[in-house]
């Protein structure tokens, strides 16, 4: 298990002093896979060299298993660090090694006689689906390939956590999905614990169970992948899920009186619900835009529908669609405060 | 003296005979010297060069400041003193370590001194290229500091290197012709002594020809090598 507890991170440059991150509480439990989302700028490159003590938390802790990161000698740090391991968005090789002498780098420096080295990193190779590429060297690679070969090279020591910090970002959406898919195979079968640092809602959606939104430096919003998704409740997560409707308001006409109507599992998106209510309460709702998608096993998503008629109408259609399994309906509060402005 | 009279048949017949004679051994001298005092700035400027990037305060191993401040003023303080001058005025020190300042050997301590500052630079400008990402993998690995340099600076920084000591090589040839005005033997001293004091012209541009061809072979020598080395170039 590692947490973070209370966790700031304050720098000093030539424009004045910058809270890179402010008091961050996360837990991270043996087998998640745990997402950390924002944009760039929000401090997720930070937050994760906090974690392996590449810099160093101005204030808070880091405990890996009961222990506290910060309060360990350099050589005890660089113990831990080959326990937690990590990938990176540009790959990172030695370029004038073969991919067999990068994989048998973190080895050679734990001072692994040669041969018992070459024959692990062989296995990994493997593992990554690369032993015809052992003596090709980095450049004569594909990205994807590249990045193979680097997680190839961080399992070398055996780790029991694996950082990726925007580690598919380089990467076309075929060559992510088939990198995700390994970290996955990766995280089930050795049991390795993965935190992932990304700006994509889809890498979270494919392979988290946990995910965090950073902004600004602060968790705002923290849970299991499907909560989140299906009813993000911070702006900065609105924005990351549903981008095409961050700025949903705009659609509404003047006058007119907006819900979200809110899928939390399959069921739901398979009832015509919009049609049913216009038959059983003779509301004749439009919807103002909508976003569905799968997380899991199950599927998620909101419609966002304009209610015609009086105050009362609303209520009638919140009443209603409440009824109905896995749906959740909120009056658009924005809309509201709107109104009382009009007012 | 007349320009012309120096190409007359029997001054080139008289430039011929020193061609065979005396040009092989000053050719070796030249050679000897130039390899010699590379070697050993080699071995004093690249430690010193590693400190220049390692040390620094953001460096992977930062240095007390006034150490720093003191290499490199050092180094610019040498840099900055043209080599004919730096040739007499570290007599004394030939003196100590040779015994002697004039000769070929004696030769080597100045070329030395002037040229391992300039390999210090050379090598701290090919340890910069270095990707810093890839110092903190490395770093992200568990590796120390020395492992850091061993491993990675200077492994990656391999073609560099070559290109730079190869800079390096061309550049201290052309000091020990300036050594054979103290005392130094070799190319240098048979075109000045010989051909310039002596009017023989024939023979000065023969011995520059000559430090021509070797600086051509050694430069394209040194640029197939670091090519051939390159392993980001795909083949």
């Amino acid at each position: 298990m590692i947490q973070l507890k209370n966790l700031s991170k304050h720098f000093t440059t030539v424009d004045g002093p910058v809270d890179a991150l402010r008091h961050i509480n996360l837990t991270v439990n043996d087998g998640d896979i745990y997402g950390i989302i924002g944009m760039s700028g929000a401090g997720k490159s930070t937050l994760v060299r906090c974690i392996n003590m590449l810099e160093r938390p101005t204030e808070g802790n880091v405990i890996l298993d009961g222990r506290d990161l910060g309060t360990l000698s350099n050589a005890e740090l660089r113990k831990v660090r080959r326990k937690v391991t990590m990938i990176f968005q540009s790959f990172n090789l030695l370029m004038q090694r073969t991919c067999l002498k990068n994989v048998m780098l973190p080895l050679k420096l734990i001072h692994m006689p040669r041969e018992q080295a070459e024959k692990r990193a062989m296995e990994l190779l493997e593992l990554v689906g690369l032993p015809d590429k052992a003596n090709s060297y980095p450049a004569q690679l594909s990205g994807g390939q590249q990045q193979r070969v680097a997680i190839a090279r961080a399992l070398a020591t055996e780790p029991r956590l694996l950082l990726c910090d925007e580690a598919t970002s380089a990467l076309d959406p075929k060559t992510t999905h088939a990198i995700l898919e390994l970290i996955r195979d990766i995280n089930r079968k050795m049991g390795i614990t993965v935190i992932v640092i990304t700006h994509q809602m889809s890498v979270v959606q494919e392979i988290c169970n946990k995910v965090s939104i950073l902004e600004h430096g602060e968790v705002v919003e923290e849970g299991d992948v499907s909560e989140v998704f299906s009813n993000p409740r911070s702006n900065a997560a609105k924005n990351l899920i549903y981008p095409e409707m961050a700025d949903g308001n705009s659609l509404v006409s003047e006058g007119g009186q907006k819900i979200r109507v809110i899928f939390n599992g399959a069921m739901a998106s398979k009832e015509p619900l919009i049609a049913k209510m216009a038959v059983d309460c003779g509301i004749l709702a439009s919807i103002l835009g909508a976003s569905t998608r799968s997380v899991g096993d199950r599927a998620y998503g909101y419609i966002l529908l304009d209610i015609p008629g009086t105050p009362a109408d609303l209520a009638k259609a919140v009443s209603y669609l409440s009824q109905m399994p896995d749906v959740m309906v909120q009056v658009e509060a924005e809309y509201e405060a709107k109104e009382a402005v009009m007012e | 003296m007349n320009f012309a009279n120096a190409f007359t048949p029997e001054r080139m017949q008289e430039a011929w005979k020193v061609l065979l004679t005396e040009f092989p051994f000053a050719i070796w001298e030249t050679v000897y010297s130039t390899l010699l005092a590379t070697l050993l700035a080699i071995v004093i400027g690249l430690p010193l060069g590693v400190i220049l990037v390692t040390g620094e305060a953001k460096g992977i191993r930062p240095l007390p400041r006034p150490l720093m401040s003191f290499l490199n003023l050092l180094i610019n303080l040498l840099r900055s003193v043209p080599f004919i001058i730096l040739m007499v005025m570290i007599i004394p020190l030939t003196r100590v370590i040779v015994g002697t300042s004039v000769g070929t050997l004696a030769s080597v301590v100045p070329l030395t001194v002037a040229a391992f500052p300039f390999i210090a630079r050379l090598v701290e400008s090919s340890l910069r290229e270095i990707n810093p990402n890839i110092i903190e993998t490395a770093q992200s690995m568990g590796a120390t500091p020395m492992q850091i340099i061993f491993h990675v600076l200077l492994p990656e920084s391999v073609p560099s290197l070559i290109t730079n000591f190869t800079l390096a090589i061309t550049t201290i040839m052309g000091y020990t012709a300036m050594s054979g005005a103290v005392g130094g033997g070799g190319l240098g001293k048979l075109a000045l002594a010989y051909g310039y004091q002596r009017y023989r012209y024939a023979v000065l541009y023969l011995a520059v020809i000559v430090l021509v061809i070797i600086t051509q072979v050694i430069q394209s020598f040194g640029t197939w090598l670091a090519r051939k080395c390159d392993k980001r170039l795909k083949h």
